[in-house]
């Protein structure tokens, strides 16, 4: 199936998401749409899956011009959809998940889960998935949810499937696991849309690539294209894809964590008995895959997790039991992971959000009253100092792009002396400019001398920044190296192997080129039989 | 959020915050600017919409450049506020025209005498009027500004209790339950005011107090099982409401709060000690609970907008995962607004024991908990905007047992027309729609409110 | 609407951050070998309520003993012949169920999980049945005695959870289950007992289908809110729902000379409160418990000044509807205690039952009930698989709205045959709890309505028996429950995903 999209625009208000998008995908290729966040790439793909209607331009398949109206349009006409956040639903099992909106039923609208089973495992053998379709989804891997998307657009016989920042979830073997399912269904003539703003996995797979800037198709690049010319292309202007850092001038170590145990409601220890120190003026990395304990172990030492043993101490003082008020009094500073829902409230003015942790202390309050000249003053030069773009101090934050609706939570949580600075997934969903800028910030604080904990699931952040790395798997502690420490090597300790049996099995890699994927995939294996 | 192991209900790129104007698209049913205020209160899509439409949460001036000042009155919330009295008026009068017995005998010769149908419906209101404002008919002075004071009466209990629910709808808690927090403030202060007897001057005071306590008590449960167990506060006040009224009736059957030789389940009458001054002599009802109503907007007003205890209830109630973050204690700020919600509402059943009633019986409370949710409502959970609802509905009862008594409408139908205000007011394009007023799309394309569109090519213009 | 904690959604539990954030100041620190969480809330509510039960049942017990009369057959021969039947269905029921229990176990799979339910009903029917065939008509019971029996479980039934939490071991569901049982019987003999009469007795019989019969509205009310927000609409105006259905079951019956049409016209009514509901906060977005409040006080206002205008006005013309008669199923409704209740109902009785059967079997094995659920859990996932999420909303709190109108149109066909002024008397919000308590589904809704039917009932049976507790006290009693039902059980049950978030697309 050809699918070719022809003159799309989509405004929204006065922005213009798309203006007047061309592109082409031909059966049996992998188009890659690069771009960075925000540049329109989502807003594209969901004009093109009737999510939203396009302002102007046509959709054609093999020639023909089409309209969807709704997603079950575009279903129907052979295009399939993986969102970046699945649209699984975690209550149900894998076969409901499949059969929703496409089910088999028995007589009197009686559902026939059976026929939706099989479908499931017939793809699940012909894909290698192994997926169980009476599995709950909220027990899965994200991994494997990823595959029942795959599933739920084929069993609708989709000959065009987008994935939409697909591995962005996913550990590097993980990563290598998609890329080859890919490969995969390229040889059984599917189309593959592939969006990304991550230029190694583009380069590895894509027949063609289409980058897009501002809402704007600024060129087709060709695999073979350098990192660097496809980063500038992307961004519109030359952008170093390192990080300028003085070494780490390590001073003595004020951060301890001892044995650290959090355990959830369910009683899993999400945190197992994790052990590390942070030094003045050191950044220390924790990478690992999403849900591996980083999470729990940031709110451990912010205090909101309701069942922690073992020991948090800085500048020798135990935070472990304290109150988040306490712990922020005692000097750390917190970026949580998702500004939207846990660093700011959207109907807040900019001036409050700046003040959010620090209300009730001085200059800002005097008893229980609040000064509000002072609070606005105090936003005002916020705002200039850490580049804010806004109209108004007083303009809710919510209507801020989230590089801005960062640059807050970094500018409040960055405003006072700090004794330990931690943030989580510091530029998630931020346009380079603003990782950019995030970057230097957190360079700055550790150079002012300040432990710097980086929790993040971007390997390439991770290496940029840290000083060290811990790498995290299934709440334990894998190992802690040197920022020099291989891709490979990282990536087989996200899969939980150790970092001795990692490192022999990234040279091994390097040798002879056996994957590291399967080495990873026996590691986790024996990373489940002992869980 | 976007990289947890389970998918949840959110908007697509609710976090690809980047690109804001993606989670700002509207339902193609409704307009741009309700959805786009929508998906800011509810952090897109993850939590249900707060009591107050987040639009009107936000200070004026966050408007300013929005358009003339004549454009924001004629847009704005004062002109739905308006327009909505109007319709519900409207339609109010012509419920009361249609079951009109002597308005259907007018209809039949409608074309005969066209207006007698109007001076049918008319009548009523003009008796609502006169029984809530100013009665040209009074023979004196005292007479004609009889009413007022009564509206005045009336409104204190409504006031005070609208208060309390709109506390805590601004801490995101929906407090059905002032009436059972009233039944509590009133025993509590009515007992201080019959059983003991205290000097002049104090005496009041302990029965105030007294009441705050009752009502904070009653209040404080709730927040306390919300905090601790996490027990919805809707089902929770509803049920208490009951509890609270079984539990008054049951105390005024027993010798300590049953009147002597009375086999009525009434209490003694308060000692005049207890009781809040006339403040326009006896033959007016209003007392000094009236100021102690505005003494209490006040107090509300700024423990909302200049106190540091009002910021975390604000914060708690917009977004509480950031307050918790942020280092606010939830549970205790859940309790905390509870219990101060409790006591304006026990207020208000002081108001009734020791000011309007003087003593204390089953009905202490009427229905003014729950007619203190519509004044809430309809003063946008705004100290001072409760204030003017709960006199506009204090008013309307006043004024409606006039017009019972003068023309025999039944009261129930003040009930109709509160009910019908509130919903179109917290429906603003919908009273938009009736009256032909759209203005928010102009405003889109002709002035550069700040907005989420614009932020987002902000955004853009930063890399 | 959340009976947790107002959990963000998006955020699961497994995240760590899913439930209960706002007790997260009660921080435990457990020992790093501890593998389970348990809580104490199970072990010391169940030690404060079996000390209560030891003060009234045994302490505070009466000399006197309690009656509860069994049978009160109108034709002794067809209810023994009826008895015989229900002995031989229900003793297959049993064997048949037990046997499946047992071989489940043997082969070590999980039990289904309606079996051990269902096995238990199977042999209360069979009591009962035993109890018509050998025609006992009363049982008589010493208060004391069986007082202190049941305090002592209650105190060993507390005491094992205590132990169990102490193991770090969850009390498994059974002593809950036991002890709910016990409490109950102890507590019935209890009141009993209390009577004013030397040997006081009540008709155990008339307590169930006075139950039943009470419980009718709340289960139509209940299954309106399971409708509802099993597609994530918050429905808070299931009150105004019934309300609005009574008053238009009265008004169109009586204008008509038709029951029937009364009956639908009811539905109509209902489904009305629920198109305002529908469009203020689908398409308006306003938030859907402000809506459903202001609607009760809206049609409470308007059925109260129509009734004081027109109804009072002409009754004879307006507000007299006549009644629905009940109709008895030969044979069955002989049953003993059964038969009343399954078999001797009104057609709204009936409908009822349908209605139960259809929406549980609608909402868990159709392709309508999948897409249902989908879109109250997940909306956006509803979406990008092709389903109108607002459609499906608006559609379901409409038939809602029609349920909970049935539902009210048995007060004034059935209960009372003519309306009056706030008749429905807040079983709206009842039906809510009820539907929570039932945690969101059909059965459980079912279940938990005839639980305050049930409690209902029994405070007007004590009243006209004299008991030792104010009426007052019994009154409460429906309502005290829920919170305590709220606070402790239910915490734990998980609301739709999206229940009370309006849907933007996008």
């Amino acid at each position: 199936m050809k699918l070719e999209l022809k003159g799309i625009t989509k405004r929204f208000g006065s922005l213009v998401a798309n203006d007047h998008i061309d592109l082409v995908v031909e059966p049996g290729q992998v188009h890659c749409l690069l771009g960075e966040n925000g540049a329109g790439k989502s807003t594209l793909m969901n004009v093109l899956y009737g999510l939203y209607d396009p302002t102007e331009g046509e959709i054609l398949v093999d020639g023909k011009p089409v309209v969807f109206k709704d997603p079950g349009e575009a279903m129907a006409a052979g295009i399939g959809m993986v969102h970046q956040h699945f649209m699984l639903i975690p209550v149900f099992s894998v076969a409901e998940n499949v059969a929703l909106g496409n089910e088999t039923t028995k007589a009197a609208g009686l559902l026939n889960l059976g026929a939706t089973r099989e479908k499931i495992r017939r793809i699940s053998d012909q894909y290698g998935f192994d997926v169980d379709p009476d599995a709950m989804v909220e027990d899965l891997p994200v991994g494997v949810q990823q595959r029942v998307e795959i599933i739920k657009a084929l069993v609708r016989d989709a000959e065009v499937l987008i994935l939409d920042e697909p591995t962005a979830v996913l550990t590097p073997q993980e990563t290598d696991e998609l890329l080859e399912i890919i490969r995969q269904l390229k040889r059984d003539g599917k189309s593959i849309v592939f969006i990304s703003h991550k230029l190694r996995e583009v380069k590895a797979i894509s027949d063609t690539i289409t980058v897009i800037r501002r809402g704007k198709v600024v060129g087709q690049a060709d695999p073979t294209a350098s990192p660097t010319e496809l980063a500038s292309a992307m961004v519109g202007r030359t952008v170093s894809l390192s990080l300028d850092k003085a070494p780490a001038r390590a001073g003595e170590v004020t951060f301890k964590v001892r044995n650290l145990t959090v355990t959830d409601h369910n009683g899993q220890h999400v945190v197992d008995d994790l052990s590390f120190d942070i030094a003045k003026g050191e950044v220390l990395a924790i990478a690992g895959v999403q849900g591996n304990g980083q999470t729990e172990l940031t709110e451990a030492i912010l205090g909101v997790q309701p069942h922690v043993a073992g020991s948090i101490t800085l500048d020798g003082k135990e935070l472990l039991g304290k109150s988040v008020k306490h712990v922020l009094g005692a000097g750390v500073g917190f970026v949580p992971e998702d500004r939207t829902l846990d660093g700011l409230v959207g109907t807040f003015t900019i001036s409050e959000n700046m003040i959010l942790d620090l209300y009730d202390k001085a200059p800002f309050a005097r008893g229980v009253g609040m000064k509000s000249g002072v609070i606005a003053e105090n936003a005002a030069r916020k705002v200039e100092e850490f580049d804010v773009r806004t109209p108004s101090v007083s303009a809710a934050v919510g209507t801020l792009s989230g590089g801005n609706q960062q640059k807050v939570v970094l500018a409040r949580e960055l405003s006072r002396p700090l004794r330990l600075f931690i943030a989580s997934q510091p530029t998630r969903g931020l346009d380079v400019g603003s990782i950019e800028f995030v970057h230097k910030r957190v360079i700055a604080e550790r150079d002012h001398g300040t432990p710097v904990m980086i929790v993040s699931t971007e390997l390439d952040e991770v290496m940029q920044l840290a000083d060290r790395i811990a790498v995290l798997y299934r709440g334990r502690l894998v190992g802690i190296v040197p920022a020099t420490t291989s891709r490979d090597m990282l990536g087989l300790m996200m899969a939980g192997v150790p970092a001795a049996e990692a490192e022999a099995g990234a040279s091994a890699h390097a040798d002879s080129g056996t994957t590291a994927a399967a080495v990873a995939e026996t590691a986790g294996h024996e990373g489940e039989t002992h869980v | 959020m976007s990289e947890k192991t389970t998918p949840g209900p959110q908007a697509p790129g609710s976090n690809d915050a980047a690109e804001p104007a993606e989670m700002q698209v509207p339902g193609g049913v409704t307009s741009e600017a309700v959805a786009s205020d929508v998906v800011l209160d509810t952090a897109g899509g993850q939590m249900p919409p707060s009591a107050v439409p987040a639009a009107t949460q936000r200070r004026s001036r966050d408007r300013d450049g929005g358009g003339s000042v004549l454009h924001e009155i004629f847009t704005g919330n004062v002109m739905v506020s308006v327009l909505s009295v109007l319709l519900a008026i409207v339609l109010g009068g012509i419920l009361m025209a249609v079951t009109n017995p002597k308005v259907a005998t007018a209809a039949g010769y409608f074309f005969a005498q066209p207006g007698d149908l109007l001076t049918e419906v008319i009548r009523p209101y003009t008796a609502l009027v006169q029984g809530s404002i100013f009665n040209w008919a009074g023979t004196d002075l005292g007479a004609q500004l009889y009413p007022i004071t009564e509206t005045l009466t009336v409104s204190t209990p409504l006031i005070c209790a609208g208060l309390g629910v709109a506390l805590a709808f601004r801490a995101g808690l929906f407090n059905i339950g002032a009436q059972g927090q009233i039944i509590f403030g009133a025993l509590f202060g009515a007992y201080a005011g019959f059983a003991w007897h205290l000097p002049l001057g104090l005496h009041l005071l302990v029965v105030i107090l007294a009441g705050l306590v009752g009502g904070a008590v009653w209040g404080g449960v709730v927040g306390l099982l919300k905090a601790r167990t996490g027990a919805h506060e809707v089902i929770v006040t509803i049920m208490l409401n009951y509890i609270a009224n079984f539990l008054l009736l049951f105390l005024l059957t027993t010798p300590a709060f049953q009147r002597k030789g009375s086999t009525n389940p009434i209490s003694p009458f308060l000692d005049s000690t207890a009781l809040f001054p006339e403040l326009l002599g006896p033959q007016f009802r209003l007392h000094a609970g009236f100021l102690a109503a505005i003494l209490a907007t006040v107090v509300v007003w700024w423990l909302l907008n200049r106190s540091t205890i009002g910021f975390e209830f604000r914060a708690v109630g917009a977004n509480p995962n950031a307050a918790r973050t942020a280092g606010i204690n939830v549970a205790r700020s859940t309790i905390l607004v509870m219990a101060i919600a409790g006591a304006l509402a026990g207020l208000a059943g002081v108001a009734q024991v020791s000011g309007t009633e003087k003593y204390l019986s089953g009905g202490v409370a009427a229905t003014i908990g729950f007619d203190a949710i519509t004044v809430a409502l309809l003063g946008r959970s705004t100290p001072w905007g409760t204030f003017f609802a709960g006199l506009l509905f204090g008013a309307f009862r006043a004024g409606g047992v006039a017009m019972q008594a003068q023309t025999q409408t039944p009261i129930d139908i003040v009930l109709v027309i509160q009910s019908l205000i509130v919903l179109f007011i917290a429906a603003p394009p919908l009273v938009r729609a009736i009256f032909g007023l759209n203005p928010r799309k102009k405003k889109t394309t002709t002035s550069g409110t700040p907005g989420p569109r614009t932020g987002g090519v902000k955004s853009g213009a930063a890399v | 609407m959340s009976a947790t904690t107002q959990s963000p959604a998006g955020k699961q539990p497994g995240t760590g951050k899913g439930t209960g954030h706002a007790s997260s100041d009660g921080r435990t620190v457990t020992p790093a070998n501890a593998t389970e969480l348990v809580s104490w809330k199970t072990g010391i509510g169940l030690g404060l309520l079996a000390v209560l039960g030891t003060v009234l049942f045994g302490f505070l017990a009466n000399t006197k003993s309690a009656g509860f009369r069994i049978a009160e057959a109108r034709d002794p021969n067809a209810s023994s012949a009826a008895a015989w039947v229900t002995l031989a269905v229900a003793l297959a029921a049993v064997t048949y169920l037990g046997y499946r229990w047992i071989s489940q176990r043997r082969k070590g799979r999980a039990v289904d999980r309606w079996i051990p339910a269902a096995t238990i009903a199977a042999a209360v029917v069979l009591g009962l049945a035993a109890l018509g065939v050998a025609g006992v008509e009363k049982i008589t019971v010493p208060s004391m005695a069986l007082g202190w029996i049941a305090a002592i479980v209650l105190l060993a039934a507390a005491g094992y959870s205590c132990f169990l939490t102490l193991q770090g071991r969850r009390t498994p569901g059974w002593v809950g289950g036991l002890f709910a049982v016990v409490f109950l019987v102890g507590f019935m003999i209890w009141i009993v007992a209390g009577g004013r009469d030397p040997e006081p007795s009540i008709s155990l019989g008339g307590l169930m289908a006075g139950a039943v019969t009470l419980a009718v509205p709340l289960v139509f009310g209940s299954l309106s809110g399971v409708l509802c927000e099993r597609a994530g609409v918050v429905n808070i105006a299931i009150e105004g729902q019934l309300l609005l259905g009574a008053f238009s079951a009265a008004v169109v019956a009586t204008v008509s000379g038709n029951v029937y049409v009364g009956l639908i016209s009811a539905a109509v009514a209902g489904a009305l409160v629920s198109l305002v509901l529908a469009l203020v906060s689908i398409k308006y977005l306003v938030n859907q418990i402000i809506v459903g409040v202001v609607l009760n006080v809206l049609i409470s206002g308007l059925t109260s000044f129509l009734f004081s205008t027109l109804l009072t006005e002409n009754p004879e013309q307006l507000n007299k509807p006549g009644r629905l008669q009940a109709i008895d199923i030969p044979f069955l409704a002989d049953i003993p205690i059964i038969g009343p209740i399954l078999f001797r109902q009104s057609l709204v009785g009936y409908l009822m039952y349908v209605a139960v059967i259809v929406i549980y079997v609608g909402l868990f094995h159709t392709k309508w009930g999948l897409r249902v659920r989908a879109v109250g859990e997940h909306p956006q996932a509803a979406d990008t698989v092709g389903i109108n999420v607002n459609r499906t909303r608006f559609v379901n709190v409409l038939m809602g709205g029609a349920i909970a109108g049935i539902g009210g149109s048995f007060f004034t066909l059935v209960s009372v045959d003519a309306f009056s002024k706030d008749m429905s008397g807040g079983r709206g919000y009842i039906a809510l709890a009820a539907m929570i308590f039932g945690r969101w589904n059909p059965i459980g809704a079912f279940l938990a309505s005839l639980l305050f039917g049930f409690a209902d009932n029994l405070q007007s049976t004590i009243t006209i028996i004299g008991s030792p507790v104010p009426s007052q006290f019994m009154a409460m009693l429906p309502y005290a429950l829920t919170v305590i039902a709220v606070a402790g059980l239910v915490g734990r049950s998980r609301p739709p995903a999206a229940d009370g978030i309006p849907y933007v697309k996008g």
